[in-house]
């Protein structure tokens, strides 16, 4: 049986990938050994960077700070085209010129998380003390460490506190870790389509992706670098189980039904006859581009120990007690990886600590990825959320 | 489904000044500046909105997504919930006040949901609408079917006010459950407080609504 395709490869060599990863078209903060990052795991790592990218101005009295914090697969270009796949900003239906999040009124921050691969320290970085990539023996990273290192780059910027902070899915684990670990630093927190802890469904899905990572042969037990290869049918294998888990399935019908892609009738063969095979081949070859697969292992698994709950006692309410952050909680009715009713459970913590919570669940039938999309109900949510909060927070022009 | 929807409440609307309700503002007065209040069924955040111009911290609960979102993107602070489950939630002493406004015959377990008003808040403020009104009385003695009016106008098979009471039924709960109440009003139906000096049974007879200012039974 000929013509078989399967995933094709990435038309972008691991050259280009690795020079993001060491030398990131983004502003970088460098940490030297006298300021090393002390991970959850008990390893400090050192010396390490972050890179990330600003937008505005920050004003006189420095208290108009927005850290955006991306998503498991996101980075810092939130706003501005990306270095490697030439797209707009992740995220430019929310941050941008006459967007709720405005650079004319905030300076706006966005770095990538430690861990990741475009340009902050990550497995796929070079380890100083052996002149390679780190690959596996990279100190396994959390949220919390992710946040700390956020804290430090703030703190280089010479911002004490933050206006907002702002996130979906992992970056809403952020947002959520900042209040609980930084409470004082920061003024307002827009958490969306998020959890307070990882769940058993979620941390299993992470797992087939990072099982399809690990089955490819390619990537030799994780040092694939030194190899000079990259496991990218396994990273793409991941990123289509986890893509279908971004969506649902009233938009997979909307948007494919059981339509042929440019044929009439099946090839008899697997080949993708069908539309949505297609889109999910084009969303894995594509991803693999611009992410290295051992980075992909390293955010899941942090994501997976998310669990604020367990490191108050249990009790998910004291770890928010007494907070003066003016928090807005935001779900889709149709996100399955991150239910309604794991905001609800944030919510109700909140109200047992007395916080000033608004909490809006949004109907749409695009699931998770609807944070990401183009949904107007949202956007009003988010801007008069912002507003409000500049107005007792004293910015001007909001 | 939002309590505002079913229970539009037209004739008590603004009266002669100002864009609040009559009722809103009579709730806002009983407010003491700076304190903490909670609004229980908060519809599209009117009430809130009243309150906040009078510097008062307001939060609000309210059982429709349409209303909440519209509250949230006001900027105010509102979640979505359910007053006969969500209150359980809240700590003690949570709030200076509770605002229930046209909801409590709207709730499962009326008594349940004052009694956790009390909890939550150091005072609680009730308004709702009173049974015992005269068109009530009226239309169910000579009319002999269940009760409607410009203010209620659902029917019985599609109400949402599944626990309506008379202000004299009130009354008798709050003694039952050790409530004192330190303020009442009733209100007719152009939204004007009938006058202090007559007896209850006026009250209970031409308040179109009753609007109560509760606090804590001092123990018997």
């Amino acid at each position: 049986m000929g013509g078989v395709k399967s995933i094709p490869s990435p038309a972008i060599s691991a050259d280009e990938r690795s020079h993001e990863v060491d030398h990131p078209s983004s502003q970088v903060a460098h940490f030297g050994t006298e300021q090393p990052l002390r991970l959850d795991c008990g390893v400090d790592l050192t010396p390490f960077q972050i890179a990330y990218q600003t937008y505005g101005e920050l004003n006189a009295d420095r208290s108009n700070a927005v850290l955006i914090c991306h998503a498991l697969t996101g980075d810092q270009h939130v706003a501005n085209v990306h270095p490697v796949t030439g797209k707009p900003g992740w995220w430019e239906t929310l941050v941008g010129p006459g967007r709720p999040i405005d650079p004319k009124h905030y300076f706006i921050i966005c770095s990538n998380v430690i861990g990741g691969c475009m340009g902050s320290t990550g497995p796929a970085s070079i380890n100083p003390s052996t002149g390679k990539v780190w690959g596996l023996d990279f100190p396994v990273i959390t949220i919390p460490d992710m946040v700390r290192a956020q804290a430090m780059l703030i703190d280089r910027l010479g911002i004490d506190a933050l206006f907002a902070v702002v996130g979906g899915s992992m970056g809403g684990m952020q947002v959520l870790q900042w209040t609980a670990a930084y409470p004082a630093r920061v003024f307002s927190a827009l958490a969306i389509a998020c959890s307070t802890r990882h769940s058993a469904q979620n941390i299993a899905f992470h797992e087939l992706g990072r099982q399809a990572v690990m089955a490819d042969p390619d990537w030799h037990g994780g040092g694939y670098a030194d190899q000079g290869i990259h496991p990218h049918r396994g990273l793409a294998v991941a990123r289509m189980a986890a893509h279908i888990t971004y969506l649902s399935d009233a938009a997979l019908h909307r948007k494919f039904g059981r339509r042929m892609q440019d044929r009439e009738l099946p090839t008899f063969s697997f080949d993708a006859d069908f539309q949505v095979e297609s889109y999910l081949r084009y969303q894995g070859s594509s991803f693999v581009e611009r992410f290295d697969a051992n980075s992909y292992l390293y955010l899941t698994r942090a994501m997976d120990y998310f669990d604020i709950a367990a490191d108050h006692g249990g009790v998910l309410a004291k770890a928010f007690a007494d907070i003066k952050t003016r928090f807005c909680v935001v779900s889709f009715t149709s996100d399955w990886l991150f239910p309604t009713s794991e905001s609800r459970a944030l919510v109700h913590a909140l109200n047992a600590s007395s916080a000033r919570v608004s909490f809006a669940e949004i109907e749409t039938d695009r699931g998770h990825d609807a944070f990401l999309l183009d949904v107007p109900e949202f956007f009003d949510i988010s801007r008069a959320f912002l507003q409000s909060a500049g107005k007792a927070r004293g910015l001007k022009g909001s | 489904m939002s309590v505002q929807e079913v229970l539009p409440l037209g004739g008590v609307a603004t009266g002669q000044s100002g864009d609040f309700r009559a009722d809103y503002r009579l709730v806002a007065e009983m407010v003491k500046p700076g304190s903490k209040v909670l609004d229980v069924g908060c519809g599209e955040g009117d009430l809130l909105q009243l309150l906040e111009t009078r510097g008062i911290d307001g939060r609000g609960i309210e059982l429709s997504r349409e209303g909440v979102n519209r509250c949230v993107a006001k900027g105010l602070a509102v979640v979505q919930g359910d007053a006969d489950t969500d209150l359980v939630n809240y700590p003690d002493d949570a709030f200076d006040y509770v605002i229930l406004s046209q909801t409590l015959q709207a709730t499962r377990q009326p008594r349940v949901v004052l009694e956790n008003l009390l909890r939550i808040g150091r005072r609680a403020i009730v308004s709702f609408p009173n049974f015992g009104f005269w068109k009530m009385r009226l239309q169910l003695l000579i009319g002999g079917h269940m009760p409607r009016t410009e203010n209620l106008p659902a029917t019985w098979y599609d109400t949402a006010n599944i626990h309506f009471c008379t202000i004299k039924d009130f009354v008798q709960l709050c003694d039952e459950i050790n409530v004192k109440m330190e303020r009442s009003v009733a209100l007719d139906l152009y939204g004007r407080p009938v006058p202090l000096n007559l007896p209850w049974w006026v009250w209970n007879m031409f308040g179109e609504q009753g609007v109560f200012l509760l606090s804590r039974g001092g123990g018997k």
